[in-house]
């Protein structure tokens, strides 16, 4: 997901992070301002748009009705997509999902599914028959680096605001009735990704230093601050060492997080 | 799942498949096994049955796709619609797409990439039965049939998960552990250089049981790295025997 970098900036990217500063006058582990706004489309059931420096993601929400998988017939279904949309980024292509947003989108499912943020246990209708279908779409709008924290919070955001359809059982009929209650949620996982760049590690990665960095891992912290996910990208490597400095400092952040978001 | 067993280890220690906490599955791994092929491999890995096949170094298609400083590595996992209990659609699904993607990204630190700019290989890895632990198993195999292409590395990478089945970390997940144990971290790493070069994770782990687990991992890499390197220079044994025979005849 490259666009095209000249050396010169490459050097000076590496030479301020081996001096401990970086292109914005953050430190290594300052994580950008970021906003959510939340419940912005009317359409669908939960919604967030987080601005995390100039990155821009929207996620939609959307409920419906529809069959279990048959290994679980008591849990709801939740499945997570995402869209690298062509008017984020020169770089984004029009086509059915490439590698780069499978990824995103899995890294997304796999932070809020192994949290159980959502109780799914609560979406079922009726037992192997119907349950609620909760679809995740996370929309990129703006590419400016770190898409997958950008992309986790806001789809944990917008399931937080997201409302479920009452519904009531007649002659073997689900009807819907008017009002909603809310997503029964049990957890708030929030991801924080940590680059590599130049052997030191870097917290929140903005678009230039994700062209020079050698790795990255990313890692979703739940409510009680233990790890639920874990995913290392891009082709390069980490000392075990680096590892658990990483996993200390997204424990940090994510608390930081969490403290400002009150999840 | 038909139905859970209470316990996936019991109080001796001694997990559903009789190992212990800290034990491998059993290994077989082979160089050389396809004709055809630049360099191949095959693994098997407790039921884990892999084959990789490597083609290359060889001129990019579509040629657009090529670097002019290095070399490009592509990557397809895919997964044998009789590999699993339940018929799996030949389409590759999210699942593989991803798992190419990252096994492809724990190979890429461990080639010379830039010895053989604009030019590609590729990485073919059928998963024939699959046990858990399919991306471990494949990545170890792959590295050798990297090797086996003639291709220069800096060290084989060498894959291996640890995870936590009811309260205890262990080596190794296969299946059924995988699927109802508590956590999964897969490990990929190269032994000489100290370094990961693949992690994920999934389930919950408190901080202290991830770096265990973690180093388990490791652990479990550093004792399949002997068998993996065995494995490249048997073939070259056998190799040199042939040739040893056709010289005295």
């Amino acid at each position: 997901m490259s666009t095209l970098l000249t050396r010169v900036r490459q050097k000076q990217i590496g030479q301020m992070i081996d001096a401990g500063k970086r292109l914005d006058g953050r430190t290594l582990t300052d994580y950008r301002e970021f906003t959510i706004e939340e419940g912005l489309i009317e359409r669908a059931e939960g919604s967030a748009r987080i601005r995390l420096g100039k990155t821009d993601v929207l996620v939609g929400v959307k409920i419906e009705t529809g069959e279990p998988f048959p290994d679980t017939p008591n849990d709801g279904v939740l499945t997570v997509n995402a869209e690298l949309v062509p008017l984020a980024s020169a770089s984004f292509e029009p086509g059915p999902p490439d590698e780069n947003s499978i990824e995103l989108a899995r890294i997304v499912d796999r932070g809020i599914r192994e949290s159980k943020a959502v109780s799914s246990d609560k979406l079922v209708i009726e037992s192997g028959k119907k349950v609620f279908v909760v679809f995740v779409d996370v929309y990129v709008l703006n590419h400016d680096g770190n898409l997958i924290d950008a992309s986790a919070l806001a789809a944990v955001a917008a399931l937080t605001n997201a409302k479920m359809p009452n519904y009531e059982i007649e002659d073997g009929e689900v009807k819907t009735k008017t009002g909603y209650s809310p997503l029964p949620m049990k957890s708030h996982p929030i991801t924080v990704t940590i680059a590599k760049i130049n052997d030191k590690l870097v917290v929140d990665p903005q678009i230039e230093e994700e062209q020079v960095l050698d790795a990255r891992i990313s890692m979703a912290v739940n409510d009680e601050g233990n790890i639920c996910a874990i995913q290392k990208g891009c082709a390069g490597s980490f000392t075990p060492q680096q590892i658990i400095e990483a996993s200390k400092i997204a424990q940090e952040k994510a608390a930081e997080i969490r403290k400002k978001l009150d999840w | 799942m038909s139905e859970k067993p209470e316990k996936l280890i019991d109080k001796k220690g001694i997990r559903l498949d009789g190992r212990k906490a800290d034990e491998l599955r059993p290994l077989k791994i082979e160089v050389g096994v396809l004709p055809n092929a630049d360099g191949s491999a095959y693994i098997e890995h407790g039921k884990n049955k892999i084959l990789v096949g490597v083609f290359g170094p060889r001129e990019m298609h579509p040629k657009h796709l090529s670097q002019s400083d290095r070399m490009v590595i592509r990557c397809r996992y895919h997964m044998a619609p009789f590999s699993v209990q339940e018929r799996k659609s030949p389409a590759p699904s999210r699942r593989e797409v991803e798992l190419s993607k990252v096994i492809r990204e724990s190979l890429e630190p461990s080639v010379f990439v830039d010895l053989y700019p604009r030019s590609g290989i590729d990485v073919f890895i059928e998963v024939l039965q699959a046990d858990g632990g399919t991306r471990c198993a494949s990545i170890t195999a792959a590295s050798l049939a990297i090797a086996d292409a003639g291709i220069p590395l800096r060290d084989l990478v060498v894959a291996c998960a640890a995870g936590k089945i009811d309260d205890t970390v262990v080596l190794d997940l296969y299946d059924a552990e995988d699927k109802l144990g508590v956590a999964d971290v897969p490990v990929a790493y190269m032994p000489n250089l100290n370094a990961v070069t693949l992690l994920q994770m999934d389930g919950v782990l408190t901080p202290k049981e991830f770096e265990n687990a973690m180093n388990m991992a490791i652990d479990g890499c550093k004792k399949i790295y002997p068998i993996q390197k065995e494995a490249l220079r048997a073939k070259y044994m056998a190799a040199r025997e042939e040739l040893k025979e056709e010289v005295e005849e």
